[in-house]
């Protein structure tokens, strides 16, 4: 059972390995590691922000740059470090628990990463020029009124960013819908893949919004042209339409994936099935399709009239219902259950409360005149922070215990892990708790300083406190990362106790083709019912043959590289001509790709059945 | 398992576009990302309705737009959505010469139909000084025919690329997705320029 | 053990007590004590919805408790395979049908006070004062173009003044907390928002839409005087004549470093429309200078040196030639003797 035989290799080979794999297993890594890289970036700008405010009318830094601190801590966080470790995770995942060898289209899988980086990337150099200073919505009017090249970057970042996510979404969609394994019906379908699913539905149908209202106002500040532009009869309000229309469902991208993990940990470390599979089921779709119809509640107080906000706010009111049929559904799934407390459930027992207060102040806020007083200050920052904090950080951290074992072979240390929690959780608290009166005593958001005098040194002061917790807790996680790589003890391919198959592989991590042979599902819960009322092992659905794999190409990182370079054309072309040769460059090369993609015929290769036969053993 | 993809009257089968897993995926992905396709066109669909009268002064679409023109074009397009029928038709019939030929008389069609649209924008820049800097109305404008001219663009750069790549090589259970993709692709820019011709021309000149 | 545990104990009551003294936040400022119309709407809706999703929040707890007391994984048992349950239909039917009912407590008054408070047919027999939002300051005409003021918004207590509100950049939002929620000042339309103070006072406004570096210093006051004082400002406003010369003789020669620098150019004394920087009639009886700091002289002073050193990013900084200190003491002294009437800051909340 030597299958991940460890060879020692150059770290060139190695390199090369990453570079050019087409392997969902390791584009996970890429992409946690991308993703953990712009992560912990985006934590200390948030240090940097908390440090400002510690004391009234502080000048720890000045206020354009703290301007453009807020917005990259946010445009960081949400595009270049939640989605990715997300995306990350599924592909670590979700081709594994439908019993896949690899997605539909692998190769677009890579692209879809090193976009992302190149994008990340391009956005992030602009510190060294002047960052985006406008928040992270970079509405239209700021946005135009914005000096130097920091919002081109924005635009020009994200806009390669964001394609990499919308070919994210499309290739899972493909994977789920073709790739299931026999007997995965979708109803047998663990709960994170089906979140898989409706989270990439929901990338779908609201990445073109964003990429639009980017292209819009690109063309206003590149190229002269009036959507936004008052005096030639251009509206800012559609920009705000347009970027919510957007961010709404960005936000139940950023959440349900996690939605659907807790469902998993829950039920697997409980020893207990999943409480009302069907009805978790629907109410995430519910919930999905909600998420599209309220965008306006980031817009109460905009003006758009009564009737509007009426809508809108029953609307998101109405989000409560299926949010609250999953969390009781949780709550019923330990019940009764055997629940073992490790660092994975022990942030999903946080996440309960934690993001139960973060619901309970969404409906507050759905309520429009309310929102008249909550509206951009410091209590919708609490409220989005218990969200995606206590949400989807939260369940990114348990996602990571989990499946660190299915990543990397080795599981994490189980007391640093409590450490961080413990540390993280109360920090999270102390930081975010307090924020909702700030915001209700005055404080709106996206203040450079407070004022003295005005009952706000107290908050601020506890607020600060508890971002040192929450840093502290991920340097322990670092460590611990470091720590289990040297010496962490090596995990079998089923290391919980585990249900699903993801577990049900030759080994942890499993053999680059996966499955040997495809697995035959019988019902919810595959590996678990194999382990009651089987052999403890999935029945094969096919006889031992050839496996198609998909070869490894270095395209797509030149691809993205293509695009990189364009975007610097784009931001810079308005200063100088000349910058249109790395412009329409760039995009010549990019295309180039495309095209060479496109015409050079890649069959893949097969792994011949006389090789599998002998690894059996 | 083979590697050999070519097909043989005898073990046709009756899609050879989604006999592969390949092809199967690359048509369920195909109809993704035109989901997606549809709502960055209604995105800008929506903003040009809510741009459509903000002239600020300069010529708006009654003053411009002639129907005729825009007409001629609808009828191009429309008749190269029929071309790419027949040619994915001969497809399924492994008839490879007449596919090509309708796949050819496709991208002529969809090449005059670009051409009327460059003629046409001209005609607004020298006749009307109207740019898309002049208004939000130009910008707007511009955005939602230009986004479309550039699909269709795009499509028909890629079935030129299509056809000499596999000119010498017939049909085979690798490049038959392939076609199919762009004919799929290629119904669907006739689509949206069916809601162009509305909501644009039509309701530009009438309401 | 003990003394650690009293030593915790100590910290919290410490610590209750010390957020209880500031849980409200400062008088006229916060939104948690409401003083004007607006304001009650929205806090009783917040109280409203506070106290239903706490009760769903304590059934939440109360059963994750329960499950962590009774259903920890044993020792020597960890075998134990629980029963497997699919699911409750009458169980899972209660928590979907209760939320429902919670919503729809929350949702009717919520679409009620929407309705009210966007009902502005009342406009036209009531004050109305049109507000444009600058970077960074607020500017505020009254009575169709009569006299305006800038920063300080005089209204008269316990009446309804309309506010037909503009930008002239970017968006920014007008926001009293204690006498109303917020409403975005847009640069395409204007947007009309009612306010009604319920006592006299000085309330502090806020700008609360992210407008560039000088945002979190674009504050701003709505003072509530009595309407007889408010009546009295107006006729005082309106009789401001710009062309007098102050007695006093360094004033005299500020009022010509005034004019002799272009200070004119931007800040208007006496009625008019347009407002590319503030309008400084009645300077003296200001709340603070730029918004946010003291009103002395010698902050005035230092402002007129270097306005950047308190508002970072604001349009007046080098729109002006350098001027010593003693000339900026001067202009100073000339606008800190601009006093056209007797109903100041103070006369609020008598």
């Amino acid at each position: 059972m030597s299958i991940a035989a460890t060879q020692k290799r150059s770290f060139g080979a190695f390199l090369w390995d990453y570079l050019t794999t087409v392997d969902h297993k390791k584009i996970a890594h890429l992409y946690l590691f991308g993703g953990g890289f712009f992560f912990l970036l985006g934590g200390l700008e948030a240090v940097v922000i908390r440090i400002q405010l510690i004391k009234p009318e502080n000048d720890f830094i000045s206020a354009g740059f703290y301007n453009e601190m807020i917005t990259m801590h946010g445009t960081t966080m949400i595009f270049l470090a939640a989605m990715p470790i997300i995306i990350g995770l599924m592909n670590a995942a979700m081709p594994l628990q439908i019993g896949a060898r690899d997605v539909a289209f692998p190769f677009l899988n890579a692209l879809s990463f090193w976009l992302f980086l190149f994008g990340g990337l391009l956005l992030n150099i602009s510190w060294f020029t002047g960052a985006p200073d406008a928040g992270w919505t970079s509405y239209a009017s700021l946005a135009l009124d914005s000096p130097g090249h920091g919002i081109d970057f924005y635009i020009a970042g994200l806009q390669i960013a964001g394609a990499g996510t919308l070919m994210g979404g499309i290739n899972f969609l493909a994977t789920i819908v073709n790739m299931r394994a026999p007997g995965m019906t979708y109803m047998r379908m663990p709960l994170f893949t089906w979140a898989t699913f409706i989270t990439s539905v929901l990338i779908l149908f609201a990445f073109p919004a964003l990429t639009i209202n980017l292209f819009l106002l690109m063309f206003d500040r590149m190229f002269g042209t009036a959507f936004f532009d008052v005096a030639l009869g251009g509206n800012t309000i559609i920009y705000q339409h347009l970027f919510w229309i957007f961010g709404h469902p960005e936000v139940y991208i950023l959440i349900l994936p996690l939605f659907g993990l807790f469902s998993d940990v829950f039920s697997t470390f409980s020893k207990k099935r999943l409480f009302g599979y069907t009805a978790m089921v629907f109410a995430t779709m519910l919930i999905a399709f909600l998420g599209f119809m309220v965008w306006a509640h980031h817009m109460f107080t905009v003006g758009l009239g009564p009737v509007a906000n009426s809508i809108f706010a029953v609307g998101t009111m109405a989000i409560a219902v299926p949010t609250g049929i999953k969390i009781f559904n949780w709550l019923a799934t330990m019940w009764g259950g055997s629940v073992r407390i490790n660092t994975a459930m022990l942030w999903s027992l946080g996440f309960i409360p934690s993001f139960t207060i973060g619901g309970m102040t969404g409906v507050m806020l759905g309520s429009a005149v309310a929102d008249y007083q909550y509206h951009d200050t410091y209590f919708v920052v609490a409220h989005f922070h218990y969200v995606i904090v206590g949400g989807t950080v939260f369940g990114i951290f348990a996602g990571l215990h989990y499946w660190w074992p299915l990543m990397f072979g080795r599981i994490l240390h189980e007391g640093m892990g409590k450490l961080t929690f413990w540390t993280f959780f109360i920090g999270f608290h102390l930081t975010f708790f307090i924020q909702h009166f700030l915001g209700l005593m005055g404080m709106p958001r996206r203040y450079w300083v407070f004022l003295e005098d005005q009952g706000l040194d107290l908050g601020n002061f506890i607020s600060t406190i508890g971002a040192f917790f929450m840093s502290f807790g991920v340097i322990v996680f670092l460590i611990n990362i470091i720590y289990t790589a040297v010496k962490g003890e090596k995990a079998s391919a089923d290391p919980w106790d585990g249900r699903t198959l993801e577990w049900a592989t030759a080994s942890s991590p499993p053999p680059y083709y996966n499955f040997k042979q495809l697995p035959l599902t019988r019902g919810l819960d595959p590996l678990w019912i194999e382990k009651r009322e089987g052999n403890g092992k999935m029945t094969p659905a096919e006889p031992l043959g050839d496996i198609h794999m998909p070869n490894g190409s270095f395209t797509p990182f030149l691809m993205s590289l293509g695009f990189f370079i364009a975007g610097f054309g784009f931001i810079y072309q308005t200063d100088n001509s000349l910058w249109h040769i790395a412009l329409f460059g760039g995009m010549a090369f990019a295309l180039g790709c495309m095209i060479y993609r496109s015409i050079k015929d890649d069959h893949g290769y097969y792994i011949p059945k006389a090789e599998l036969e002998r690894e059996a053993d | 398992m083979s590697q050999d993809h070519s097909l043989y009257p005898e073990t046709m089968p009756q899609h050879p576009e989604r006999a592969t897993l390949e092809g199967k995926n690359k048509f369920m992905g195909l109809w993704f990302f035109l989901g997606g396709e549809t709502v960055l066109f209604a995105c800008l669909f929506g903003t040009y309705l809510a741009l459509k009268d903000s002239t600020a002064g300069g010529p708006s679409s009654e003053d411009m737009f002639g129907l005729g023109l825009v007409f001629i074009m609808t009828m191009l397009l429309l008749t190269s959505s029929l071309t790419s029928v027949y040619a994915m038709y001969h497809m399924r019939n492994n008839e490879f010469k007449k596919m090509m030929l309708w796949l050819g008389i496709t991208a002529l069609l969809g090449m005059g139909f670009l051409g009327l649209e460059i003629y046409e924008f001209a005609h607004y820049i020298t006749e009307y000084g109207f740019t898309f800097r002049s208004s939000a109305f130009g910008s707007a404008f511009y955005a939602l025919v230009g986004f479309h001219g550039g699909h269709v663009t795009f499509g028909i750069c890629w079935i030129i690329t299509l056809m000499i790549r596999n000119a010498k090589r017939g049909l085979n259970l690798y490049n038959a997705p392939k076609f199919n993709t762009f004919s799929l692709y290629w119904h669907f820019i006739d689509v949206i320029w069916v809601f162009v011709f509305t909501v644009v021309y039509l309701m530009g000149k009438v309401g | 053990m003990k003394g650690w545990m009293g030593k915790i104990k100590a910290l919290l009551v410490f610590s209750a007590l010390a957020l209880f003294l500031t849980a409200c936040g400062k008088d006229n400022l916060t939104a948690l004590v409401p003083k004007g119309y607006g304001a009650q709407s929205s806090m009783d809706l917040i109280i409203l919805t506070t106290v239903v999703m706490s009760f769903v929040f304590l059934v939440v707890i109360i059963a994750l408790v329960i499950v962590l007391m009774r259903y920890r994984e044993k020792k020597g048992q960890e075998d134990y395979i629980p029963k497997q349950v699919e699911g409750n239909q009458a169980l899972e039917t209660v928590w979907t049908v209760i939320p429902i009912i919670l919503v729809i407590i929350m949702a009717v008054p919520t679409i009620l006070a929407s309705f009210d408070l966007a009902d502005n047919s009342g406009a036209s027999k009531h004050l109305n004062v049109k507000v444009t939002g600058n970077q960074y300051w607020w500017h505020f005409d009254y009575e169709n173009d009569e006299f305006q003021t800038s920063q300080d918004l005089y209204i008269p207590v316990g009446e309804r003044v309309y506010l037909n509100m503009i930008s002239s950049d970017v968006v920014h939002s007008f926001w009293v907390p204690s006498i109303s929620g917020k409403l975005d000042v847009n640069p395409e339309n204007t947007n009309t928002l009612y306010i009604e103070a319920y006592e006299e006072g000085v309330y502090w406004g806020k700008c609360a839409e992210l407008c560039g570096p000088g945002h979190s210093l674009m504050d701003f006051k709505v003072i509530a005087v009595s309407k007889e004082e408010y009546e009295q400002w107006v006729a005082d406003m309106k009789a401001v004549d710009p062309e007098e010369v102050p007695q006093d003789a360094v004033a005299a020669e500020g009022k010509e470093l005034f004019e002799a620098n272009g200070c004119m150019g931007c800040h208007a004394i006496g009625a008019s429309p347009a407002q590319v920087g503030p309008n400084l009639t009645n300077y003296a009886n200001r709340t603070t200078v730029a918004g946010v700091k003291e009103h002395s002289k010698d902050v005035l002073v230092q402002w007129i040196l270097n306005p950047e050193q308190y508002k970072p990013g604001n349009l007046m900084t080098g729109k002006y030639p350098e001027l010593s200190e003693d000339e900026a003491d001067k202009i100073a002294e000339y606008l800190l003797q601009l006093d056209a009437t007797d109903i100041t800051p103070e006369s609020a909340g008598k």
